[in-house]
């Protein structure tokens, strides 16, 4: 096998982090979809523009102010620090912080998509069938929604998967701790070892295309990503 | 058991202010144009409309006052909408379900069994709704409605969406509905035939506003209202089955107004039928013609006469209680000095029967 121990622990801290952070989006990221699509708010498209800015952000612009923000003279290290923990920049959490922030447009788009696509009516419906508003969203709203749930999994997971300039900003490349794959496939090639990053980027692309194929084949009704 | 009304709803380019009673059994129908606020009401009713000043009294239930508005999903409420939106992730028999398993047993009078016996739907429980008919569509929608075990059925213009043959497939289910069971319905159409054939007391709506209400029969020979103007005025009459002649193939209907003959139909006496009489097909005479054709002639008393236009009149007339329509040239309606107290004879060409 031409994969190293390093490798190996990069694939896995990679698909820990993915994992995690599709996970945290998708408890995050329901309500907040599910807000934008109702709300008759003026300023909503004030959100919708933060919630989009990771789309068009440069990584390193997002990981720099993260790196700001997380290490011990920042804010958020403040607060760590003050409950007895360790700032969070150069940690797996603050990967997590970090690529939630920055896959964030790509798991809420899609679920607000779906969200607006459910419609009143079938809410409605089920008023008049006695059930009341939290009942109507756990019964009709996220089962009519199901296609978009599945699309803001994989893309959550697929981007996050393939993130390189936040993480390098905050993760600080520490193998076995923060070192993601896309980040080893860069060393590999710093390092002439093409054959590994064949393996690793060959690995990648198949992994990448094929969720792209689950997100399409299951539905071909959602747009995918809207800005 | 009545049903007090008395709703407001502002939205942009519309206000829909209404102070109504209606009555709390039979079919009361909404009528009139598009736009006028029919689907607003019900909304409203059903409280998926807000109308904060409202007041809403179903028999003796307060559903809205000045001091607490109950929600939609409290409301013990059937609703049928125009399009039949059944859940499309859920089957036939998931759809009826999903009501019924949230009404608390003690309320559940129709039983979910009943409702779909009344429609006839046994066959479609283990599709989806994307495999059904419109027809069975909106048949599985009021299934659903009934399942709930509702004090008040709002149904807003169920046969609008469908074609005139799944329209023809619903209605006798409709009209069963009413003999079955004992539950108020509000019915929204634009539909005089459906009006005709279904209703028993009628709310016409204008802008939003009520311009008139009472009983079917009532408000379609007003003529201070639109209804009994134009070709298609016509005149209800609640009438029994008397009698049937085997000899000539007849059968004879009962009304407050006097006997109908009309061609065999095959119902049992005492059935309860409702006639409809159009104005055009009525002629008066001031002798009771003996020489005739006519099989249907009824003593009359002119109580209005009022002009169409240059050449026509629209006479209203009261047979008996019954209160019916002339469609006559102005002419005729000289030469016979037709005027208020005049008593006449109602000849009635052609009559038909709704149920």
């Amino acid at each position: 096998m031409i994969l190293s121990k390093s490798d190996f622990m990069a694939l896995a801290i990679t698909f820990k982090l993915a994992g995690m952070t599709t996970l945290i989006l998708l408890l995050l990221g329901t309500p907040l979809a599910w807000w934008l699509s109702r709300t008759r708010w003026r300023f909503k498209f004030l959100l919708e523009a933060v919630v989009a800015l990771p789309l068009v952000l440069p990584p390193t612009v997002l990981g720099f102010y993260l790196l700001v923000t997380l290490g011990p003279h920042g804010p958020i290290g403040w607060i760590f620090q003050l409950f007895g923990g360790q700032p969070p920049a150069f940690t797996f959490t603050g990967l997590v912080i970090g690529s939630v922030l920055y896959s964030l447009p790509f798991v809420v788009q899609p679920l607000q998509n779906a969200f607006t696509a459910v419609g009143n009516r079938s809410l409605e419906v089920a008023a008049t069938l006695r059930a009341s508003p939290v009942d109507r969203f756990f019964t009709v709203a996220i089962p009519l929604a199901r296609p978009g749930f599945i699309t803001a999994a994989v893309l959550g997971f697929a981007h996050t998967v393939g993130e390189f300039g936040v993480v390098l900003m905050i993760g600080g490349n520490i193998p076995g701790n923060t070192q993601v794959l896309s980040i080893t496939i860069y060393d590999h090639v710093e390092m002439l070892e093409y054959s590994h990053a064949h393996w690793l980027s060959g690995g990648l692309l198949l992994l990448s295309f094929s969720m792209m194929l689950t997100v399409y084949a299951l539905n071909r009704r959602f747009m995918v990503v809207q800005l | 058991m009545s049903i007090d009304i008395k709703l407001q709803v502002k939205k942009q380019d519309f206000v829909l202010d209404v102070d109504l009673k209606i009555p709390g059994r039979g079919i009361t129908a909404v009528f009139g144009p598009s736009g006028c606020g029919k689907t607003t009401l019900l909304r409203a009713i059903s409280g998926l409309e807000q109308s904060p000043a409202g007041f809403l009294k179903v028999g003796e239930t307060v559903w809205q006052d000045h001091k607490r508005i109950i929600p939609t999903h409290k409301r013990p409420l059937g609703y049928v909408f125009q399009e039949a939106s059944l859940f499309p992730h859920l089957n036939v028999r998931r759809n009826l379900e999903y009501g019924v398993k949230r009404v608390p047993e003690t309320e559940g009078k129709i039983s979910l069994n009943h409702a779909i016996e009344l429609l006839r739907i046994e066959h479609l429980l283990p599709r989806k709704p994307s495999h059904l008919s419109g027809g069975e569509r909106q048949r599985v929608a009021i299934a659903r409605a009934l399942a709930v075990s509702p004090r008040l059925l709002l149904m807003d213009e169920p046969l609008a969406a469908l074609d005139l043959k799944s329209r023809q497939e619903i209605l006798p289910y409709i009209e069963s509905l009413h003999h079955e069971l004992d539950i108020p319905v509000i019915y929204v159409s634009h539909s005089t035939d459906e009006v005709a054939r279904l209703a028993d007391y009628l709310v016409l709506l204008e802008a939003g506003r009520v311009k008139a209400a009472g009983v079917i029969s009532d408000i379609l020979t007003r003529l201070d209202l639109p209804l009994a103007h134009g070709k298609d005025a016509e005149a209800l009459i609640e009438a029994t089955v008397s009698g049937h002649d085997e000899d000539y193939h007849l059968t004879y209907l009962d009304s407050a107004g006097g006997r109908f003959t009309v061609i065999h139909r095959e119902l049992p006496l005492g059935n309860a039928v409702r006639l409809r009489i159009s104005a055009r097909d009525v002629s008066l005479t001031l002798e009771p013609q003996s020489n005739t054709s006519i099989q249907n002639i009824f003593p009359a008393t002119v109580h209005e006469v009022v002009s169409e236009g240059n050449a026509q009149v629209t006479v209203f007339l009261m047979m008996g209680d019954i209160p019916i329509l002339a469609s006559l040239t102005r002419k005729s309606a000289t030469l016979l000095d037709l005027k208020p107290g005049k008593l006449v004879y109602a000849q009635v060409k052609s009559v038909s029967l709704l149920s």
